[in-house]
């Protein structure tokens, strides 16, 4: 097999090197496999914690939201990540793919770990949850089956690594890298950190497991655990930043507001996002105040606000390229002119607005020592990361999917009436979801919990509020909306791949990319395609809310306990 | 400042080296976590006094 195969791509102009292709494809094809198997365990939770429903017995229900924590979490989003780096390294520098046999080695151990550890929660012994706490005790193949993943997906990063020094070395590019390709480094960066840090906590206990470690220390291992749990979802939010940036770019030909001010941003995240892990041990013992508020103010502001900047210039760069092409009108004509019946575009926007105002602002009152004992380990938790994970990062990652499969795999997309709607189903569904879980939790209902109602416990009660049954039910008929919308993405790829139209080596009819808008274009009418007004606005609400939510949270903190 | 050539690669800003440096970036991206977050947190808790 040569290893100097390339194709330039009909419709974008890109070049594809053949075995960092077939590597995508394989990678893409993975992500939405698991994808569809966690999104159907996700239904089976929902439909439990919907207490007229409670589908699932007590035993099932824990196996089952296990099932759906790793498969989502872990294996859609990382197979997709994979994918993402080598499009961000090979294709966007016009390179080749740095040792293609070992990236497949690494898409082997992925494959076998993310396999064994189905079949082996499925068997029924290993119902401990993503988190594995221990003194809890897995089958020793469970935490096997993570490493080998682990391994896999190291491999992954440094085969990217590997090929930012060919695309160096053979000149592949000029300059700096694009700035997509610079926040997939970020990604790839806290990829190498979470991975690691996920194999200083698996190995012992692995060793545990299996007999010969006497003792794990609960403390340290939820400690170092959270490295690894905490970081994994940051390498999610890294990738889908650069996801909205390239997204912007491919439709809008939109340049970044300030190269200067987003790679900084993007800095920030390598330097301070992973230590936001903290939040997760807000009430341990053990740690101190001081380390506490450190890692979860100081620290994660400084990447919080990293988040804002990326979320004010990403709407920003697209508002100028369109007022540049002539959108000029008001304060949101630009806006109103965006392709929303393309899901590439919706998608993308939902995933800005949905990670931003749900899942941005609610993670900064978790994140705040004194607040977060309001909710903590409620029901709010997992309200927040659906806004963060799966409105943020999953609708994302569907976005970009629908735009690579015609330019990968040179298919048509199939159902396209149904393809236009699916971001909105499922973003209204999982808005559901995060919104309603978090209700509940406000309320104090317990995350990870079978049964609200205390069945079984052998007299043990506690009365919720009415209003929480509802909120769970609201969530039931949410999660409902929201698999429904994740099932159609996956029979509109797969059916894509399968069934869709050949394009062949002729270009669309519809062009899938926008021409970059030039400096001309930017500076007409004395620039003012560089006043943003109509994101300066939705910022300021953004801001309004934000501080609004905050004060509200404070003010319930105030009443918990009396004064006098 | 400078007399030299505006295309000599002297005349990258810091900043940009830093950001044009992806093993510097993979260094600063462990390190940073690694001190703060683990070797900090770990010293704590092999320094709660025993009973
Ligand atoms: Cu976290």
């Amino acid at each position: 097999m040569s290893n100097n195969i390339f194709r330039t791509c009909p419709d974008t102009g890109l070049k594809f090197h053949g075995p960092a292709e077939t590597l995508m494809k394989v990678n893409a094809v993975a992500a939405v496999v698991f994808l569809l198997v966690g999104g159907f365990y996700g239904l089976l939770v929902g439909l439990t914690r919907w207490q007229a429903v409670h589908l699932l017995e007590a035993s099932d229900f824990y196996m089952v939201l296990t099932l759906h924590g790793i498969n989502v979490l872990i294996f859609w989003m990382i197979f997709f990540e994979i994918a993402v780096l080598y499009f961000c390294s090979s294709v966007l520098l016009g390179c080749r793919l740095a040792t293609p046999k070992w990236a497949w080695v690494g898409f082997a151990l992925m494959v076998i770990g993310a396999v064994m550890n189905n079949v082996i929660v499925l068997q029924g012994s290993s119902s401990v949850m993503m988190t594995s706490y221990v003194p809890m005790e897995a089958h020793p193949l469970f935490y096997l089956s993570l490493i080998l993943f682990a391994v896999g997906a190291l491999i992954g990063c440094f085969v990217f690594f590997g090929t930012l020094v060919i695309a160096k070395a053979e000149k592949t590019y000029e300059g700096s890298v694009p700035l997509v390709t610079f926040g997939a480094i970020t990604a790839a960066v806290i990829a190498v950190f979470t991975i690691v840090s996920g194999a200083i906590v698996l190995l012992p206990t692995f060793l545990w497991s299996v007999g010969l470690v006497g003792e794990i220390d609960v403390l340290a291992y939820r400690l170092i655990w959270w490295a690894f749990g905490h970081s994994s979802q940051q390498i999610n939010v890294a990738a889908h930043v650069s996801v909205w940036y390239a997204i912007v770019a491919i439709l809008f030909g939109a340049k970044p507001l300030s190269e200067k001010v987003s790679r900084t941003a993007f800095l920030m995240y390598i330097l301070f996002l992973q230590l936001a892990s903290v939040h997760h041990l807000l009430v341990d013992p053990g740690v101190s105040s001081n380390f506490k508020m450190f890692n979860t103010s100081y620290a994660m502001y400084l990447a919080v606000m990293a988040s804002m900047v990326h979320g004010l210039t990403v709407p920003g760069s697209m508002e100028a390229a369109q007022r540049a092409r002539g959108h000029t009108a008001g304060l949101f004509t630009w806006l109103r002119k965006a392709p929303w019946g393309n899901p590439t575009f919706s998608g993308m926007f939902i995933s800005l607005v949905g990670f931003g105002f749900l899942g941005g602002i609610t993670g900064v009152v978790m994140g705040a020592e004194q607040i977060n004992i309001l909710v903590h380990n409620t029901l709010y938790v997992p309200g927040h990361f659906h806004a963060t994970v799966v409105l943020g990062s999953t609708m994302a990652f569907m976005a970009l999917t629908y735009w690579l499969v015609p330019i990968l795999f040179r298919r048509e997309i199939v159902m396209k009436g149904l393809a236009k709607w699916q971001p909105y189903i499922f973003g209204l569904g999982m808005s559901g979801v995060a919104l309603f879980l978090m209700g509940a939790g406000t309320l104090g209902v317990p995350r990870r919990h079978w049964d609200i109602g205390f069945a079984g416990t052998g007299g043990m009660t506690h009365e919720f509020p009415a209003a929480a049954y509802t909120m769970l039910a609201l969530n039931g008929l949410s999660v409902i909306l929201a698999v429904a919308g994740g099932a159609a993405f996956c029979v509109i790829i797969v059916g894509s791949l399968l069934f869709g139209k050949k394009l062949g080596d002729q270009p669309m009819a519809e062009p899938c990319i926008v021409a970059p808008v030039t400096d001309e274009e930017y500076n007409a009418n004395g620039g003012s395609a560089y006043a943003i007004p109509g994101t300066i606005v939705l910022a300021m609400i953004f801001f309004a809310s934000f501080a609004l939510y905050y004060f509200i949270n404070w003010k319930y903190l105030a009443e918990t306990w009396g004064i006098g | 400042m400078s007399d030299q050539d505006e295309t000599n690669s002297g005349d990258v800003p810091m900043m940009q080296k830093l950001l044009d440096n992806p093993f510097l970036l993979l260094f600063l991206g462990v390190a940073s976590p690694a001190v703060l977050y683990l070797a900090w947190g770990i010293m704590e808790i092999v320094t709660i006094p025993a009973r």
